[in-house]
């Protein structure tokens, strides 16, 4: 069995990752094929990035997803890591539902949520937009944020920060010289996989958007909606690039402060018999 | 020791008023608006998108009707299908990945992260190039010679389910594997030490010991393959879901109110699967 | 060292149901080194909380060097406490960790640096102020916890099972080292412990607890040679209880029987009068058995294990009535009656203790 789990494992996550990367790579190398559609190779070009480059309204699309992104992101990771301290620390009848009622957006497919905006909004005679997409994105970034904090306070040591009680600190001086120091990781951590959320949606920003305001996943998929273009190609691949190039530099730092506590313990284990 | 705990720590009295943006947020964008679905999902139909305040359980009565829940039983069938075949797929490589020897394993979380953060469209992209008539998959099997007709592959319904679930195995990966990591494997080693073979170990032990990860798995792989409606669009399928009608209600056929009620029924559906979820002393989803 | 520094009047506290505390008072003079023991969940920690402002009690007044400070926030409170787990600040290296009382205070650079560096060395740490905490072994941590809770020279320091997670060895090493320090700076210590062998041995008086009450306040000899209650005395040490009758007492020894048989306790141990109910409690190690009968003693039973501990034999005797004793054989190892064999149990009357003979509860 041992030797047949040393041949099955590695040929079976191979394929898998095969099967998850073929369309990636797909995206990539036909961004340089020379055809006008999507069709069969018709050789080598990089036409399609220069064209890509100086589309105007892709550079718009693109502005507006990140201006987007750093609003609701922002706005979300101070509502959301306010939250989660807010709720950690004190106790009322209803705090459980209101604890459901903010992580829903995260839970229920986003469809609802958005045909629930288009509604209201039109209801409202909230015009939409830039402010409308900003408001709906910050709402379905909030829970990412508030899911992380939370889950690190509830795993920190409540005796660390009595201890700056206990030395003096006011309660106030105990919040910043303490837990948000403590909590700043989670936070951190919590906003990227809220920024990557916002940069992704297609599906509530396909609802709330204007008629003059489109983001880059929305160009991407009205462009593969009418059957795509080399030129859309070519934007998936910047992304691609984009997202492989932060992720890496997210897992290795975390590989690295993994090393170092590695390092800490082993460090702290030496200490053991030479005492001072 | 207990009891009391934090209530007075940091912040004191004034963390109270850090609730505050969050449950306004919670109240005017996700409260308001559901409960306003709700309300017109009651509704009558006006001109033009417009909705009139009359009073009506005709929208839900329409569900009933057979063309509107064959669509919605498709949808479940799909989202069952996509949550099965993920789950197949995506357990054992969570599970040979937590088993992997900590280098590997670094770089396997790598490969498995990279694509789900990578926009889900970009994704199914690539699949579309991959299937199309003149792209490389029919190249290849005519170069060998198995077919000599291309095969008309996208839009059937094996490459939308295909979508759904390369778009979703993450979700299924990721708590399957932190599932399997966190188990106590000296458990397993102690029913192979008891005479167990491997297999009846894994049965027995194994699996009740991951099951919290495989549902939270299913979980997140069910509820949201619900709601993709691109999926089936972007496949060039003729495959109406939950989804596409509620969009076309919305953005089409404007018959807002019968749009509110399908939401409200895929709410209600999502509600249950959550209630079921907990009830079965499932943790909190969302990070893993 | 008269001079009371802390006392708790009738302090209650509940978290929903039932009482952690019930009624505790408590003086503690300057100086001293007070120990709390009790098993876990007898309510000692919730008492240490209370003093450091941690906790509100539910009743009762705090008073610190003759200031009521129940209602004052812990960071009013000249009492610094060492937690349990050391709760040293994970993103802050030593010497930021020992000087953050005096930051917060904030007394100048200069001054919290020579004061850092003399609690440093207090606790011989020096070399590692720039490390961080996950950098260190339990016992620098430990180390550390203590200089950071002394470094703002409080009046009070409250220590809640500080040496628990370390290993027995570092743990004896580290209780010598804290009874030095107490001693050299002359600070109030109020610990906290669940071990009787650590708490005999570094303080001056101990609380025993059990269930939010005190079962015995006194001196570690106290609390050894005249337990209060049947629960303190089988808490501290081991010790076999007997309930028996008083049937004479005279010339400073009284007689007393049970159904198992008789025995004697000197009257220095108990005002005993006849025809009084009484239990007396001895000592394991205190306890004898032999294989021939000794005068004023009837408690014979079977042998039905010899065990060696630590230099001497243990021998276990089953009596009639079915009570399991530990005895020291009184033979030495090499004639210490067989298993099976009948045996005689005994003790010097004068170190047998009558359970509540004198009664030591006081603040």
């Amino acid at each position: 069995m041992k030797k047949r789990r040393k041949i099955f494992s590695p040929v079976y996550m191979t394929l898998l990752l095969i099967a998850m990367y073929l369309p990636i790579v797909m995206v990539v190398i036909y961004s340089f094929n020379a055809g006008r559609t999507i069709g069969a190779w018709q050789g080598f070009t990089t036409m399609w990035y220069d064209r890509l480059l100086q589309n105007a309204l892709m550079g718009d699309a693109l502005k507006n997803s990140l201006v987007l992104a750093a609003w609701s992101v922002a706005l979300a990771g101070v509502i959301g890591t306010l939250g989660a301290i807010g709720m950690a620390k004190s106790h009322f009848r209803g705090k459980g539902a209101l604890e459901t009622l903010s992580t829903l957006p995260m839970m229920i497919p986003e469809i609802i949520l958005g045909m629930a905006y288009l509604v209201i909004f039109s209801a409202v005679g909230i015009p939409l937009g830039m402010p409308t997409l900003v408001v709906t994105h910050m709402t379905f970034c909030v829970p990412y944020v508030y899911i992380n904090v939370s889950s690190r306070l509830v795993g920190m040591d409540p005796s660390v920060e009595e201890a700056a009680r206990d030395l003096g600190a006011g309660p106030w001086r105990v919040l910043l010289d303490i837990t948000l120091p403590l909590v700043a990781p989670a936070v951190a951590s919590g906003m990227l996989l809220a920024l990557a959320m916002s940069l992704d949606d297609v599906i509530i920003s396909f609802f709330v958007t204007g008629a003059t305001t489109t983001t880059l996943p929305l160009k991407v998929y009205t462009g593969l909606r009418n059957g795509g273009t080399p030129e859309i190609n070519a934007l998936c691949t910047l992304l691609l690039g984009a997202v492989f190039v932060l992720v890496s530099l997210a897992q290795l730092w975390q590989a690295r402060q993994r090393r170092r506590q590695a390092r800490d313990r082993e460090q702290a284990n030496r200490n053991q018999p030479d005492r001072a | 020791m207990s009891g009391g705990k934090g209530a007075k720590m940091a912040g004191g009295r004034g963390t109270r008023l850090f609730i505050v943006p969050m449950a306004m947020v919670a109240v005017l964008f996700v409260a308001i608006p559901l409960c306003y679905v709700l309300v017109i999902s009651f509704m009558t139909r006006g001109d033009n998108s417009t909705v009139q305040a009359i009073f009506t359980a005709e929208n839900y009565r329409r569900l009933l009707d057979p063309n509107y829940a064959r669509v919605f039983l498709n949808s479940m069938l799909l989202a069952l299908w996509t949550t099965l075949l993920a789950l197949l797929l995506g357990y054992p490589f969570g599970y040979c990945m937590a088993r992997a020897n900590r280098r590997w394993r670094a770089l396997l979380m790598l490969l498995v992260i990279v694509p789900f953060w990578t926009n889900a469209l970009v994704r199914l992209y690539g699949w579309k190039i991959l299937l199309q008539a003149n792209g490389p998959v029919n190249t290849v099997l005519r170069a060998l010679g198995l077919i000599d007709q291309p095969l008309r592959m996208l839009g059937s319904y094996g490459s939308v389910l295909l979508a759904m679930v390369y778009c979703l195995i993450p979700f299924m990966i990721l708590p399957c594997h932190s599932a399997v990591d966190k188990m106590d494997w000296s458990c397993v080693e102690a029913a192979r030490d008891l005479g167990a073979k491997p297999w009846y170990a894994f049965l027995t032990v194994t699996l009740p010991l991951t099951l919290p990860g495989i549902s939270a798995g299913c979980v997140l792989v069910f509820v949201p393959s619900l709601g993709l409606f691109f999926v089936s669009d972007l496949m060039g399928g003729s495959l109406m879901l939950v989804g596409n009608l509620i969009r076309d209600q919305l953005l089409k056929s404007r018959d807002w109110p019968f749009g509110a009620a399908l939401s409200m029924l895929l709410m209600a559906v999502t509600v249950l699967i959550f209630g079921l979820y907990r009830r079965s002393g499932g943790k909190d989803l969302g990070v893993f | 060292m008269e001079e009371v520094i802390l006392s708790l009047k009738g302090i209650e506290k509940s978290f929903g149901e039932g009482d952690v505390l019930a009624c505790i008072d408590l003086d503690v003079r300057k100086g001293e080194f007070v120990t709390l023991l009790g098993s876990s969940g007898c309510g000692k920690t919730t008492t240490l909380r209370i003093i450091a402002g941690l906790e509100t009690p539910d009743a009762g007044r705090v008073v610190l060097n003759g200031q009521d400070v129940t209602d004052l926030s812990p960071e009013r409170r000249n009492v610094n406490t060492v937690f349990q787990n050391y709760a040293l600040f994970p993103h802050m290296n030593v010497e930021k960790n020992v000087a953050y009382g005096l930051r917060v205070r904030g007394v100048s650079k200069a001054e919290t640096r020579e004061r850092v560096a003399q609690m440093l060395r207090l606790v011989q740490m020096e070399n590692f102020a720039k490390r961080m905490p996950s950098q260190l072994s339990g016992g620098q941590r430990q180390r550390i916890a203590i200089a950071r809770a002394l470094c703002c020279n409080p009046a009070l320091l409250l220590l809640d099972e500080p040496l628990g997670a370390l290993d027995l060895q570092l743990r004896r090493q580290m209780q010598v080292e804290l009874k030095r320090l107490q001693e050299k700076l002359g600070i109030t210590f109020i610990y906290i412990t669940h071990d009787q062998e650590e708490a005999l041995g570094m303080s001056d008086r101990i609380a025993v607890m059990r269930d939010g009450r005190f079962e015995q306040i006194g001196t570690p000899q106290d609390i050894f040679e005249r337990p209060a209650t049947r629960y303190v005395a089988q808490f501290i040490g081991q010790s076999t209880l007997l309930d028996a009758q008083v049937e004479s007492a005279a010339d400073g020894v009284a007689t007393l029987s049970c159904p198992d048989g008789q025995m004697r306790v000197s009257l220095a141990r108990g005002a005993l009068r006849p025809g009084e109910e009484a239990t007396v409690c001895v000592r394991n190690e205190r306890m004898r058995a032999s294989a021939s009968p000794v005068e004023g003693f009837t408690l014979a039973g079977t042998v039905n294990l010899n065990r060696y501990a630590a230099g001497a034999l243990m021998t276990h005797v089953t009596l009639p009535s079915g009570l399991d004793v530990a005895a020291v054989a009184a033979g030495g190892l090499e004639d210490a009656p067989a298993v099976g064999s009948r045996a005689y149990l005994y003790w010097d009357p004068a170190q047998a203790s009558v359970v509540g003979g004198a009664s030591h509860v006081r603040g």
